[in-house]
């Protein structure tokens, strides 16, 4: 029975080096991928890599990286939020009706927009426990009735399904000042999406929360048996999704001086789909944040590369689909070699 | 003599009008291993769940140190210090091991005005208190998943120990593994018992028990068939008390054979 005690190192595995440690990091595939998009990029398009070139594609690379990033979390922690691009459309709708249509204030519009969509969260997160429903359903349902209720709302209330003149309204200028302005050429929202990316890796990787995450996302019975509240963590994800949700609405909201009803319709896929770049597993329990804003930037780097270079702007979508299928191979493919590295 | 660490006294269990438990009686001292023996459909879940606490006997008693105890829930026998191996582990898969062996239980350190996850602590401890149990760890990092059967039964075992178990109730540990896998296993069920654990050991397989238990608890059909000390009865007979035994018996001597070679966690077949 002689076993050496405190040995931690077996020779079988000759030693797990910096390659093999960032092999087994989620977000590798994204990395590599987002240099080898920006590369291209700044061969075929000059103004690609000029600073007005970098502050263009990060615009829209923010707003879909501050969904991205929650998104990812709600995924690792193995559930689906379908309604989370009409819950921006939604908050937004939901201040500029108050704001212009009530003549409210922006920000305690704000507030109602925020509590609103917190409501909605809940709502998803406490159906799909309850009613044991994939959580694809569930917020699919949200989705529409979401949908519906907005343009109903805003067609009764405006006749129009279009609330502009959020510029006249009262605290619009500090409300924008903090939320919609730009600084050095770089919109702010840049900076929140930064802010963003560090706060949740730090949840996901170095809080007791981010651990519940990995868990319930990876065998929810099993997080049970061990005392993790599966039902407050899943709950809470799901209103972290629809409150970051707000925020973007409010932000986009706030930047073009109205609010559409159908904004945001669809950008739910395409939140999934850079959280997917991003090394997340469709399946829950694997992932992170980072990779998420990794595959937010790819987006934005395609986006504005593709009108950049002059090319159809149809060419975006089949991009899109490429990138997506290449991801998840890429994913798979890591996933295989990082296991097979360490048996 | 004084009380045993977990002893109970003609327990009873109905379910509807079928009776799981009639008049079963068992005890574990600290540093014992007691077996609870039966084929499928004998009660052996029946009285781990009891002893666990996921619910109470209908009559009888249950003794933890002489006194009296009634669990509302399994959290409540966790606080009692008795923690539950199951055979479906709670563990998660896809993450690492460190990760794994503190969660639910996230050791936790202060940044500032925040609290965090200390996770250099984690990985120190969870790879110290699995290497006390002598598993032979690759990689602290490594997902769950990767390792071999009896490797996430010691990682389980190390778990419940480090968090304070004084009882340790390991349903069917054997059950998935191959013939060298459950040598490994039944390896870090005397480690445990010689470092004061009481072990209930509950299992169909009496060559798995008989190397390593104390005593021997026969269930069949609900039904205590009976208890014995390892001096009182041979790894025969106690087959023989047990249905079918047969193929068992060469099974016996692969396993003597696993046991006294190999180390543990030093199979070659890692999964």
């Amino acid at each position: 029975m002689a076993v050496p005690a405190g040995r931690l190192r077996d020779e079988r595995v000759v030693q797990v080096g910096v390659l093999r440690r960032a092999l087994r990091r989620p977000e590798l595939g994204s990395v590599v991928g987002a240099i080898a998009v920006f590369a291209f990029f700044a061969l075929e398009a000059p103004a690609f890599a000029t600073h007005d070139g970098v502050a263009n594609f990060l615009d829209p690379s923010s707003t879909l990286g501050l969904m991205a990033v929650p998104v990812a979390l709600l995924m690792i922690g193995g559930e689906f939020d379908l309604s989370s691009g009409v819950v921006t459309g939604a908050a937004g709708t939901v201040t500029a009706l108050l704001a212009v249509n009530a003549g409210w204030n922006v920000w305690p519009a704000m507030l109602v927009s925020l509590i609103f969509s917190v409501c909605v969260g809940l709502f998803n997160g406490l159906v799909v426990i309850k009613t044991r429903l994939p959580s694809f359903i569930v917020t699919l349902g949200t989705f529409y009735i979401l949908q519906g209720a907005d343009l109903y709302v805003t067609k009764l209330a405006t006749n129009q399904v279009l609330i502009s003149g959020v510029e006249t309204t009262k605290g619009f200028d500090s409300a924008s000042a903090v939320l919609a302005s730009t600084i050095g050429g770089f919109e702010i929202s840049i900076f929140y999406w930064i802010v963003a990316t560090i706060l949740f890796t730090l949840v996901l990787m170095r809080t007791r929360f981010g651990n519940w995450i990995f868990a319930v996302g990876g065998s929810a019975p099993a997080a049970r048996n061990v005392g993790v509240p599966v039902i407050a963590t899943k709950v809470s994800l799901f209103i972290i999704v629809s409150s970051m949700a707000c925020l973007v609405g409010n932000m986009v909201t706030l930047r073009f001086h109205s609010a559409t009803v159908t904004s945001g319709v669809g950008l739910e896929f395409q939140y999934i789909v850079a959280a997917v770049i991003g090394g997340n597993l469709l399946t829950g329990g694997y992932g992170s944040a980072i990779g998420a804003s990794v595959g937010a930037l790819i987006f934005g780097m395609v986006n504005q590369g593709i009108v950049l270079s002059r090319w159809d702007s149809n060419l975006f979508l089949l991009f899109l689909g490429a990138m997506l299928l290449l991801a998840t191979l890429i994913n798979a493919y890591i996933r295989q070699k990082a296991e097979a590295i360490s048996k | 003599m004084s009380a045993p660490l977990l002893e109970v006294r003609s327990l009873w269990k109905f379910f509807g009008h079928v009776v799981a438990l009639q008049d079963v009686s068992a005890r574990v001292d600290a540093g014992e291993v007691t077996c609870i023996l039966g084929d499928n459909g004998a009660g052996k879940s029946t009285l781990i769940k009891i002893l666990s606490g996921v619910f109470p006997p209908d009559r009888g008693q249950y003794l933890i140190n002489g006194d009296e105890v009634r669990f509302a829930s399994p959290r409540d026998a966790l606080q009692a210090g008795i923690a539950t191996v199951y055979q479906d582990l709670a563990l998660v898969p896809l993450m690492s091991i460190w990760r794994n062996f503190f969660c639910g239980s996230e050791p936790m350190r202060r940044w500032g005005p925040f609290r965090g996850f200390d996770v250099h602590l984690a990985r120190r401890a969870a790879g110290n208190e699995i290497a006390k149990m002598g598993l032979d760890l690759r990689d602290i990092d490594q997902p769950m998943g990767e390792m071999s059967g009896g490797e996430r039964q010691s990682v389980a075992i190390a778990r419940a120990i480090y968090f304070g178990a004084r009882v340790l109730i390991l349903d069917e540990p054997t059950a998935a593994l191959g013939v060298r896998q459950a040598g490994v296993v039944l390896r870090y069920i005397v480690q445990a018992r010689d470092r004061g654990l009481a072990v209930i050991l509950i299992t169909h397989n009496p060559n798995h028990a008989y190397p390593v238990g104390d005593r021997f608890v026969l269930l069949n059909r609900g039904q205590q068939r009976g208890n014995f000390h390892k001096g009182e009865i041979s790894l025969p007979d106690l087959t023989q008390l047990m249905a079918g035994g047969e193929e068992l018996v060469q099974l016996s001597q692969e396993l003597e054979g696993a046991l006294s070679g190999g180390t543990p966690g030093g199979g070659k077949e890692g999964r």
